[in-house]
């Protein structure tokens, strides 16, 4: 099973190589004309995970499928939706893992608390560390 | 012939490891067994074994013998002998051997003239690193044999990676790899110490030499890391918070955090436990980047090597060196004073303040680097990346970065607020003038205000520590620290101009047309094949100018390898004062025009430099430390809490 | 306080029990679609071969089951599944292909070649439907009920392993 799986991410990675004589899709590599659509589009592209790369957003590659996505991310904010709307369009086609900015969820809740909680403990630790020592600091 | 003898020696190596690692643990039982005195020499004598090792496979693969395994899977005769070489380290064995080789020498040195510990303790730091190489040895030879023979010879070798065949990449790893070596021999320290009770200034100023050449390492090679995934992954990115990435990061957040520590250890025997615990976490980074990188359990775009039985192989390394590092202690740690106590407004007070934050942002980095690998076993999918790094980090960051301007101001032991009142305005007031001036002139995100409105401040306060003093007076060290901290401020300054200010065009040029980015004309005069040792390319030739400047030619390539065959993107670059002109190639259109990513990047040098800076700062610190160091031991030796002037820093 | 010097190892441990549980977990690399068991998009597409019609919604809802095959003429891995597809037709299955980033001519070399098991094929010029389904890559197979509802996506070539499984799943689906 596992050389099979091996075999498949070989042939999957082979249209690479394989004449793909298509032009890509038309606002694969254009810019939309509004700078601030072309920002709000480039700001978003960068935060979605193009799903044939290696840990790539669809701003940083050239898989046909991330100039796809990214024409795909360009009509819309043309279109008018917002940048969020897009995400989460994506996000319920393919879940969170689509997505580098990870929402609060069930599911990712300790992403925030863990900081929070670093942050309490950066607090504690200075403080037990400061405040006691500098009286203690004072008679020596 | 040549493989066998460079087999032969690994297997001596790990012999001597094993004696090493017998030898020192019976001299911490019985005082002094009949084998502790071989410890010393039986670490020198690896450390040349290994080194004999490691030429032994630049040998083969400098004369492409095709009958070794490694040689036929990562090498071609035809290729440039500066990529044959690097072709050894290129893959996972002959990284490891490097690696091990490297940890040998260190190890050999070390036992060649450190003579500043008690005897007790150095043998038992020379059987901790018997031990850590003791294991690396298993691992090559168990499992990654470097020598290995094919039954039968390869017609022709597989050819390296295209993507690592860059001048740049060839020396990149390696870099990383000096790095978690220094880091290793800090840990050996670290647990020498802590076995012998022996957590003392002079151990911290032992330590410290190893501590920073790891870290001037590491941020050379997270710095050569970063511009080579700019200009060879073609879209101008130079940090993608990718696991890989993050794998080297931590090591050095954990080292940076090691090495004001020590300087709290060495100048006033306080922060002991913390200094320790810091040894082993910054080894134990190392460990866990490298096996991240390797065994392929997270996916990133620059992982090579990857291999789960390798991983699982270095997860067992990894239980057994940090494991039972962790467990002596929690068995020791106890029994060790705290040391001496500081007021909280001193510089040992800003250094721990400096320590916390450091500590807080590699917990984040690990936190979001391990995270998707944690919801995995729950078969739920989530990508961690730069929208959550960058704020989350930037919390702890941005107050430690403003510690970090007046820390170095601070006198040892306690400060008065007078004394200091007018530095901290003037910073103060520059971090608002520019961030009021990048307010009302640019149109400019939070962070990146931020960034250059503290770059700023930074780049001033760096230097004050200078003030009112007679530089020739001033100690090696304090230049050091000086033109290190300087660095982050400019580094900072090119991350936080090239996130507000890039300027990227994408566009379809046919030949004799021309677009624009930014200040910048562009003009495609023709687009060309061309043929190197082991590609073919198509190369435009661009014409690029700014107001009346005389056109300059870039030219970026297209390539097709051919051993093995693959497509990369060559970017050009063309480098100004305030910045750079970045052109990639790409596809040909149906109608005959060609596919150009542009971009004008303000400042976006400054990222590396900065980082050479920083590395800069600690060459200089490590001069300033070992000569202060020589002096010392000539017998200018103070008194026990006087200290000397090269403390001061 | 003398517990908190053992948080470190404790940490680790979870560390270690946490990688090593992963290494002996296959790798899982596809994406998988959190379409399934909602209804398919309202589209259109035009016939990406001469001598079929091309795919809409509509077609999805006559109340048969049916295949959806995400494929293209330039992926490798949809040659070896060709067959299997064929197998599949020859037991009454409807399929209808959508061509990904597809030429005409490259299509009918292709169907030449390796035989067409296909009702219809539609041509999505710019990965349209694949991103509206949440498919990721070529070839993907999805079960649709005859309301037009997603109802399974296997991932990767049909394999001859997989004829009686999407067979099963299309029965289910009725």
């Amino acid at each position: 099973m596992k050389r099979l799986l091996i075999l498949l991410a070989v042939l999957f990675a082979m249209p690479v190589l394989a004449q793909q004589s298509l032009p890509p899709a038309p606002l694969a590599y254009q810019q939309l004309d509004d700078p601030g659509q072309e920002a709000a589009a480039q700001e978003l592209m960068e935060t979605l995970r193009c799903l044939k790369c290696q840990s790539q957003s669809i701003a940083d590659s050239d898989a046909p499928m991330a100039g796809d996505m990214r024409h795909q991310v360009r009509s819309r904010i043309q279109a008018g939706e917002n940048p969020e709307a897009i995400r989460q369009w994506l996000v319920e086609r393919y879940g969170d893992y689509v997505s580098y900015d990870p929402k609060v969820s069930s599911t990712t809740w300790p992403l925030f608390a863990v900081p929070l909680a670093l942050f309490a403990l950066v607090g504690l630790v200075l403080w037990r560390r400061m405040g006691k020592r500098s009286e203690e600091g004072d008679a020596s | 012939m040549l493989a066998e003898l460079g087999l032969a020696a690994l297997w001596l190596c790990a012999a001597l490891a094993v004696l090493q690692l017998v030898g020192g643990a019976l001299a911490q039982r019985d005082g002094s067994g009949e084998l502790a005195a071989l410890v010393r020499p039986a670490a020198i004598v690896q450390g040349v074994l290994a080194m004999f090792a490691f030429l032994m496979l630049l040998w083969v693969f400098a004369i492409t013998d095709l009958s070794v395994k490694l040689v036929a899977t990562n090498s071609h005769s035809m290729k440039p002998l500066i990529f044959k070489l690097s072709g050894a380290w290129g893959n996972h064995e002959g990284s490891m051997l490097l690696w091990v080789t490297v940890m040998a020498m260190a190890g050999g040195l070390i036992a060649l003239v450190e003579k500043r510990l008690p005897e007790k303790t150095m043998q038992a730091t020379l059987a901790a690193q018997g031990f850590v190489a003791l294991g690396f040895y298993a691992f090559l030879i168990l499992s990654s044999n470097p020598f290995e023979r094919l039954p039968l010879p390869a017609v022709e070798g597989q050819g390296l990676n295209p993507l690592l065949q860059d001048i740049g990449l060839a020396f990149h790893p390696p870099t990383l790899y000096f790095g978690y070596v220094g880091l290793s021999v800090a840990f050996s320290f670290a647990v020498g110490a802590l076995l012998t009770r022996q957590v003392t200034p002079e151990f911290a100023r032992v330590m410290r030499p190893w501590v920073l050449g790891a870290w001037v390492f590491l941020t050379l090679g997270i710095t050569a890391g970063s511009y080579w995934a700019y200009y060879e992954l073609g879209w101008g990115g130079w940090w993608f918070w990718d696991p890989v990435e993050n794998a080297s990061l931590m090591p050095w957040l954990a080292a940076t955090a090691l090495l004001h520590s020590a300087s709290v250890l060495a100048a006033r025997d306080a922060l002991r436990t913390w200094t320790i615990m810091l040894g082993v976490v910054a080894f134990s980074m190392s460990m866990v980047g490298t096996f991240l990188v390797r065994s392929g359990i997270l996916t990133s775009v620059h992982a090579f090597a990857v291999d789960p039985e390798r991983g699982s192989f270095i997860l067992m390394l990894l239980t057994l060196y940090i494991g039972g590092a962790l467990a002596v202690f929690a068995v020791r740690a106890g029994s060790i004073a705290e040391g001496t106590r500081f007021k909280a407004w001193s510089r040992e007070g800003a250094l721990v303040f400096n320590n916390v934050m450091l500590s807080a942002i590699l917990g984040i980095v690990l936190l979001g680097t391990l995270y998707p690998l944690l919801t995995e076993a729950f078969d739920v999918r989530v990508s961690v990346g730069p929208p959550y790094f960058n704020p989350v980090g930037a919390i702890f960051t941005i107050p430690m970065l403003l510690v970090m301007g007046v820390g170095p101001l601070l006198r040892w032991r306690g400060d008065s607020w007078e004394r200091l009142k007018w530095p901290i305005i003037t910073i103060s007031a520059i971090i608002a003038v520019v961030g009021l001036l990048v307010l009302v002139f640019g149109d400019v995100t939070v962070l990146p205000l931020l960034g250059l409105a503290i770059a700023a401040g930074l780049a001033i306060a760096a230097f004050l520590p200078l003030r009112g003093r007679n530089l020739r007076r001033v100690p090696i060290a304090t230049w050091g620290m000086v033109i290190a901290h300087f660095g982050i401020a400019v580094s900072l300054f090119g991350m936080a101009s090239e996130t507000a200010f890039t300027q990227e065009k994408l566009a379809a040029v046919s030949p004799g047309g021309s677009e624009q980015v930014g200040d910048w004309n562009i003009k495609l005069e023709s687009v060309d094949p061309v043929a190197g040792p082991n590609w073919t390319a198509l190369e435009a030739r661009l014409f690029v100018s700014r107001g009346s400047e005389k056109p300059a030619l870039v030219t970026p390539q297209a390539r097709n390898f051919w051993a093995p065959p693959q497509q990369t993107t060559e970017s050009a670059l063309l480098t100004r004062w305030d910045g750079q002109f970045y052109a990639v190639l790409g596809d040909q259109a149906e109608d005959g025009r060609w596919q150009l990513r542009l971009w004008w990047k303000p400042f976006v040098t400054l990222i590396w430099y900065g980082g050479l800076l920083i590395a800069l700062g600690g060459v200089f610190a490590i001069i300033g430390r070992v000569r202060s160091d020589l002096r010392r031991r000539a017998g200018e030796e103070d008194n026990e809490g006087n200290s000397p002037e090269w403390e001061q820093a | 306080m003398r517990w908190t010097l053992w948080l470190p190892l404790m940490l680790f441990a979870g560390f270690v029990g946490l990688a090593g549980y992963q290494l002996t977990q296959p790798k899982d690399e596809f994406v998988e679609s959190k379409m399934v068991g909602k209804p398919l998009p309202a589209f259109d597409l035009r016939p990406a071969a001469l001598n079929r019609p091309g795919a809409s919604l509509a077609d999805f809802q006559d109340g048969k089951p049916k295949l959806l095959n995400i494929w293209a003429s330039w992926c490798l891995p949809c040659i070896a599944e060709a067959p299997h597809l064929e197998r599949l037709k020859e037991q009454g299955v409807e399929i209808v292909g959508v061509a990904i980033r597809d030429r005409p001519q490259d299509v009918a070399r292709f169907l030449d070649q390796h035989g067409n098991p296909y009702a219809r094929i539609g041509a999505d010029d710019v990965s349209a439907i694949q991103l509206e389904i949440g498919s990721s890559g070529v070839p993907e197979t999805f079960v649709i009920d005859g309301q037009g509802v997603i109802r399974h996506q296997h991932i990767g070539d049909v394999r001859a392993s997989d004829v009686p499984m999407l067979m099963q799943k299309l029965e289910e689906a009725r």
